[in-house]
């Protein structure tokens, strides 16, 4: 099974040198998700018979010369459920979309293909991605790999862990307020959020569509980079996905931060941050100095209102965008109605679980007359007034750091029934949606249960390339942490 | 912040789902204590600020009016609850 340790890039390589074949390397993979799935329940679907056949095709394309590009051909890669994939169920983790099977590919997994990338199946995930520990899936709960009786964070959450198992060499996550970068800091793992507009949504089941982005995690930064490489640029079907100025990922990946000028806001080493997270995160800074970075502290005001004014965005789009799950054209519909109202309530109340609940409802508040200026429009100067902080950071500094997230992963079932303490939680993340801009999430220590701690570093709009840098030259110092797997205890 | 029952009444109508009453708790609780925090923006003083909905300029993309895709009627209805003779079965909404 030694194979499945590999990164996805040191395997396309071996794929290409004739080392392995596609074929093989998935079916290594499968072996591995039959095992340990069962205890860490990353997958919702397994699709097994379409990925061999996938494969098979790839390696005789490999064969005949195709994909000299594609660093990642035959590669196995696990989707999240909100992503649409042809002819393989997607669910967004919710009873509501329970027997749905897209009808055509989202432009991402077209991108994948192309490259040929083999989905091996589609992973849980906080339903409709709204959750911050994968626990709102009306499917399973996805367990931590690093301690099973924690959860792996959200909403990307069955991503991250089957990164982190191995039960896949990189995945594709979703980020709408921290989606992508919380559950890498849980599990251990590298993601990246991208600048809104890098990566198309066309086919991404939206949640709030000013706010989410695709993006990668893996085990390493270059594996990140090159994905993110493999499904960025602009597409017809998203008019919001613009081609992104510096599209070479894998070039800024050098072991280099002379000059970069590092700032640290001093609002994020304050209350509510876990002292270990701190100490983790702050040494890493230290490194990062010790390299040739100039680190210093510095004010970003407004940070502490990115949350409220998140939540407030978030769900009046969720509230517009879930609309159409009305029974009619596809998903689950109740088995009894006398009218079209009663069709429409009885199968939305039955379909959607709590937490998507309570967003609409928040969503449809701020939105209704009377309360739309206090709120929805006031929320959207905030977020103006955050933009003005971030750019005007920018100015003086390449980069900010901070933590991703305020505490290492809390134990399975503790976060649901407080949903506003696990909203504060957030508070590293959303800011950085508001603004628009990229982030990457990168283990940097483990605090004393042996819990992973990201680091997050947040770039100017569209230079990926800076923040890759840095990630790469940092992980230099620190190699990748797996979480330890005792086979024996596995069923 | 205090939600009436009036409110909850009319959010869920507008959000189209049916509470049962222990829901209807609960969700006086939960929207109270988070648009009671939310209401901390009004802290930050944003007079004179335009409201931003997008983070980026972004401007109306035109195309020529075509049809691109194919006929997969079939391929759309293959989702549906309910369908007969081509077409989506909805309840009769007209009196």
């Amino acid at each position: 099974m030694e194979i499945t340790k590999k990164t996805a890039c040191e395997l396309g390589k071996m794929i290409k040198e004739r080392k392995i074949s596609a074929v093989e390397a998935l079916t290594e993979q499968l072996a591995v998700i039959k095992k340990r799935d069962p205890e860490y329940q990353c997958y919702l679907t397994i699709a097994e018979e379409e990925a061999l056949k996938e494969a098979k095709k790839v390696q005789k394309e490999i064969d005949d010369g195709m994909y000299a590009d594609s660093l990642l051909a035959g590669v196995p890669i696990a989707i999240k459920d909100n992503i649409c994939t042809k002819g393989i169920k997607t669910t967004c983790a919710s009873k509501m979309l329970d027997d749905f099977i897209p009808p055509y590919d989202a432009t991402v997994m077209k991108r994948l293909k192309e490259a040929g990338c083999i989905t091996i199946g589609k992973v849980n995930m906080d339903e409709f991605a709204m959750g911050s520990t994968t626990e709102t899936s009306y499917f399973k709960q996805t367990k931590n790999p690093w301690d099973v009786t924690r959860v792996p964070g959200g909403s990307s959450g069955g991503a991250a862990a089957a990164v982190a198992a191995e039960e896949a060499f990189i995945a594709l996550g979703s980020d709408t307020g921290g989606s992508i970068r919380q559950p890498s800091s849980f599990c251990g793992v590298t993601g990246i959020k991208p600048t809104y507009g890098t990566v198309s949504r066309y086919g991404l089941i939206a949640y709030a569509s000013s706010l989410d982005q695709i993006g990668p995690i893996g085990r390493d930064v270059t594996d990140c980079a090159t994905l993110l490489e493999t499904i960025a640029g602009g597409d017809p079907y998203d008019s919001t996905c613009v081609a992104a100025k510096s599209s070479s990922y894998r070039a800024a990946l050098k072991d280099d931060v002379s000059g970069m000028r590092i700032g640290i806001p001093n609002g994020y080493f304050k209350e509510g941050l876990d002292c270990e997270v701190k100490e983790q995160v702050l040494k890493a800074a230290e490194v990062l100095s010790q390299k040739g970075a100039k680190v210093e502290f510095f004010d970003l005001p407004a940070s502490e209102y990115a949350i409220p004014a998140y939540y407030v965005i978030a769900s009046a789009e969720a509230s517009s965008n879930l609309s159409r799950f009305d029974g009619v054209k596809y998903g689950y519909r109740t088995s009894e109605f006398e009218n079209l109202k009663e069709l429409y309530e009885k199968t939305r109340s039955e379909g959607f679980g709590d937490e998507v609940k309570r967003r609409m409802m928040i969503g449809a508040f701020v939105l209704s007359s009377g309360y739309y200026d206090a709120y929805y429009n006031k929320a959207l100067k905030v977020k103006a007034t955050i933009k003005k902080a971030f750019d005007q950071a920018f100015a003086s500094y390449d980069m900010i750091l901070g933590p991703t997230a305020s505490t290492t992963a809390p134990k399975l079932g503790e976060s649901l029934s407080d949903p506003l303490k696990m909203y504060l939680g957030d508070i590293y993340t959303v800011s950085v949606n508001l603004a628009g801009l990229p982030a990457i999430s990168i283990p940097c220590g483990e605090d004393k249960k042996g819990m992973p701690v990201g680091m997050q570093l947040i770039g100017k709009p569209f230079e990926e390339a800076t923040i890759l840098q840095a990630a790469y030259s940092f992980e230099q110092t620190r190699g990748y942490k797996r979480p330890m797997i005792d086979e024996r205890k596995i069923r | 912040m205090i939600i009436s029952d009036e409110t909850i009444a009319y959010v869920a109508a507008l959000a189209k789902i049916k509470l049962s009453d222990e829901e209807k708790i609960r969700a006086k609780k939960d929207l109270g204590e988070i648009l009671g925090y939310i209401e901390r923006m009004n802290e930050l003083d944003t007079d004179g600020v335009e409201p931003m909905s997008h983070a980026f300029p972004v401007s109306n993309v035109f195309r020529e009016d075509v049809v691109t895709n194919g006929d997969e009627r079939e391929e759309m209805l293959k989702n549906a609850p309910k369908q007969k003779d081509g077409c989506f079965v909805v309840p009769k909404t007209v009196e």
